[in-house]
């Protein structure tokens, strides 16, 4: 794929203008929605860990008639810890899971998907190409979350499966929840409509703690280990710098309207020294080029104790842009004058924002939500960024799009080895900038 | 028998015990001192504040009040010392990472110290931008807040605990009735307090501004602070002295917290002044349950310690540390 940002932004303020208006092409039945005569949707759950979890209690927080038909995870104990909260405290009449319909290992998705009108993907995100190609197989809306892949495969089967939901006319949501936060919306609409002039320069990031770990056990097969503590490997997470920093990322392709051509950067492992870190990088700092030259920094580490920061700032020729996800979307003139400062008290819950839009356009029987393509140039993004770390050179689009580097192991199964093993030290290889091949 | 009438419910027997207990381990002697983290060089500061009795609640014809606030009753509290500071990030850190704790330890850190539960890593940043270094530590729940005082004892043997609604409104007060512990004219406060004329919406380090009569910096404003107790929207109505009153409840919500924050207005500093917590303040909290560690919208919120002079039994002790967290969703 050839990018020409600068002649692409306009198609893409017009493309988005019309799917957030909603626009109507004639009326169509929506595929799988809803029995005849009755308002409820049925809903399966895909990835039943706390983000699953809280994804299928805003799809009960909307005001459609939702019911739990289905739920899928790979391993038992974290299903049933998800049917629990959401039984007790939904109630069985709406979270109606029967014992048949808890599907549980590698497969398990496909029989989940088949009882529902809408899913929700929320397993690891290297995952998600196998499930979101099914999911629109199948015919089912989708609401799926972020990162939508972990390499460039993942991202084409992605793209690949979004042509097929467009031609099916099925509603996909991606948690990038921003694009439902009203402080992005507001201030990057003023920001479009040339407030801050042209977007010549940025910064974004994710500068935090890190995440949690989970202990090896010894009764845990590699391929049990490595799914117990995601985090922590390529093919399963994509690494911090797309499972986390995918959101402000995404912030600057919306800002810039368009992709980077290129970028180079530096990277590696400071803090993450242990035996339960895997094989994930602690920081990145990135300079994505846009088609126009226009150069955003992206910064993303995971070092406790140090200073955090997780937001976005843009320059323009006219003014400047910070946003975050607190609820704040300033503009300034670059004289320091206030040109607009959002107020973040009505904002809705952004997470539940998304939801709500979702299911409200499909009971209306509208074609309204296109997340898929745009999340996965986002994650795309992300990965580009990574394969400019780990390999320590400039990497262009087109080569990082083009990759054949395929990360997932060739067999699921409990007994079946991931690409990436530890060694006698139970420390695993990482990439070592100028020595490691990313593409 | 319950020791006030104060009390809803009781959770545990034990935290019920805890403040009338007359066992008791008399250590230091009743002065101000410096905790230090040990094998560190961090420390906080303890102001000694003495046993007494004060008028609770504001009355009805002070400027601001909320009808929160009263009726005003007559409150003995026992003495304690109380953190001269809000507790800041750079301590509160050590709690939140065993191996960051580990890596700044000039010594290994004790199994005890090894085995205790720490927080969930935050999925947001936690400081919202506003820094850390000598800035309070901000957007801990409840729970989070008492098992820091958990490790606190656990690396002190010091019984650090959360002030009662009553401890805290005592020491704030520092002896006045007036709405401030300086009097009643709100334009005095920017010699003492951080708030929302003159905060530019953002945290301040800690001990910049002037003291309370009782030693205590940013006791109104800079970040709220929590209380122990939870928050009963009127005061009981009792003719007799209320003796080191404290409300528990079995409900997550809500709980008192108290002094006002950098954002709060000049009439939300008083001393009387009370909020109560609100599950909304984790309504962006992606997973499910949610953290039972962090509120990711409320960066105006922190931690102040307090130690009771006498010190309970280390059952009493350990029964309020080990208060059974409650699931939220």
């Amino acid at each position: 794929m050839n990018l020409k940002n600068k002649n692409q932004r306009r198609d893409f303020i017009k493309t988005s203008a019309l799917v957030t208006g909603g626009m109507m092409l004639s009326p169509f039945s929506i595929p799988g929605a809803h029995a005849a005569g009755s308002d409820e949707i049925k809903i399966a759950l895909i990835g039943c860990g706390g983000r699953g979890t809280g994804a299928a209690f805003q799809a009960f927080g909307t005001d459609q008639n939702i019911k739990l038909v289905a739920m899928a995870d790979a391993f038992r104990d974290r299903l049933d810890d998800s049917y629990k909260a959401l039984s007790s405290k939904i109630g069985t009449e709406k979270v109606v899971v029967t014992e048949d319909k808890k599907f549980v290992g590698f497969d398990a998705y496909k029989d989940a998907i088949a009882e529902a009108d809408v899913v929700l993907l929320a397993t690891p995100p290297g995952f998600r190409p196998i499930h979101f190609e099914e999911a629109i197989r199948q015919g089912k809306h989708v609401f799926m979350e972020k990162p939508v892949a972990t390499d460039a495969n993942g991202i084409r089967r992605v793209i690949a499966a979004a042509e097929q939901a467009k031609a099916k006319k099925l509603n996909v949501v991606v948690g990038l929840q921003r694009r439902y936060q009203d402080n992005y919306i507001e201030t990057i609409k003023r920001i479009e409509d040339g407030a801050i002039g042209d977007i010549v320069g940025g910064h974004v990031y994710w500068n935090g703690g890190g995440v949690w770990t989970r202990a090896r056990t010894p009764e845990q097969t590699e391929m049990e280990y490595q799914m117990r503590n995601w985090y922590y490997f390529n093919w399963l997470c994509g690494d911090h710098i797309s499972e986390q920093h995918v959101h402000n990322i995404d912030i600057a392709n919306w800002v810039k309207g368009g992709y980077p051509v290129k970028a180079e950067g530096t990277g590696g492992r400071m803090v993450r020294t242990g035996l339960d870190t895997g094989e994930i990088f602690d920081h990145h700092t990135v300079r994505f080029t846009y088609a126009d030259g226009t150069v955003i920094d992206s910064e993303c580490r995971h070092f406790p104790g140090a200073f955090n920061k997780v937001d976005e700032a843009f320059t323009g020729t006219k003014g400047r842009a910070y946003m975050n996800a607190g609820n704040v979307g300033k503009l300034t003139a670059l004289n320091g004058n206030s040109l607009y400062d959002h107020d973040g008290k009505d904002n809705i819950n952004p997470y539940q924002q998304e939801h709500n839009k979702l299911f409200a356009a499909i009971i209306k029987g509208e074609y309204a939500y296109e997340d898929a393509t745009r999340s996965a140039m986002s994650t795309m993004t992300s990965i580009l960024g990574r394969n400019a770390t780990y390999s320590g050179k400039e990497i262009s689009w087109d080569e990082a799009f083009n990759s054949k580097i395929d990360l997932m192991p060739e067999k699921f199964a409990w007994d079946a080895m991931p690409k990436v093993l530890p060694d006698e030290n139970g420390l695993y290889p990482h990439a070592v900038p100028g020595q490691t091949k990313v593409i | 028998m319950l020791p006030n009438k104060f009390v809803i419910s009781a959770v545990v027997a034990g935290s019920i015990l805890l403040f009338n207990a007359k066992s008791i381990v008399y250590s230091d002697s009743f002065e101000p001192y410096k905790q230090e983290i040990p094998h560190t060089d961090l420390i906080f500061g303890m102001a000694p504040i003495p046993a007494g009795e004060f008028v609770m609640g504001s009355p009805g014809d002070e400027e601001g009040r909320k009808e929160d606030e009263g009726p005003q009753r007559t409150v003995s509290v026992d003495a304690f010392w109380m953190g001269t500071h809000e507790m800041t990030w750079d301590i509160f850190e050590l709690f939140l990472n065993k191996n960051y704790e580990a890596s700044i330890s000039q010594k290994e850190l004790s199994p005890e110290v090894d085995g205790l539960t720490r927080p969930s890593t935050p999925y947001l940043d936690m400081t919202f931008g506003m820094g850390k270094e000598d800035k309070p530590a901000i957007g801990m729940t409840q729970y989070g807040a008492i098992q820091f005082c958990k490790w606190l004892y656990t690396k002190t043997g010091k019984f650090y605990r959360l002030p009662t609604e009553a401890e805290w409104e005592y020491a704030a007060r520092a002896g006045a009735s007036t709405a401030y512990f300086f009097g009643n004219e709100t334009s005095t406060l920017t010699e003492y307090a951080w708030f929302a004329e003159n905060s530019e919406e953002t945290t301040h380090k800690i001990g910049q501004k002037a003291a309370n009569p009782w030693g205590l910096y940013d006791i109104y404003g800079n970040v709220m602070e929590w209380t122990n107790d939870a928050y009963v929207p009127q005061y009981p109505k009792i003719a007799e002295v209320d003796n080191n009153p404290r409300a528990t409840s079995d409900e997550l919500y809500p709980r008192v917290i108290r002094g006002g924050s950098y954002i709060s207005e000049a009439d939300e500093l008083r001393s009387s002044r009370r909020f109560a917590s609100n599950a909304k303040w984790k309504q962006i909290d992606p997973q499910i349950p949610k953290s039972r560690w962090w509120f990711p919208e409320a960066p105006f919120l922190g931690i102040r310690v307090v130690r009771p002079l006498e010190q309970p039994s280390e059952e009493e002790i350990m029964a309020y540390y080990d208060q059974a967290p409650i699931d939220d969703y």
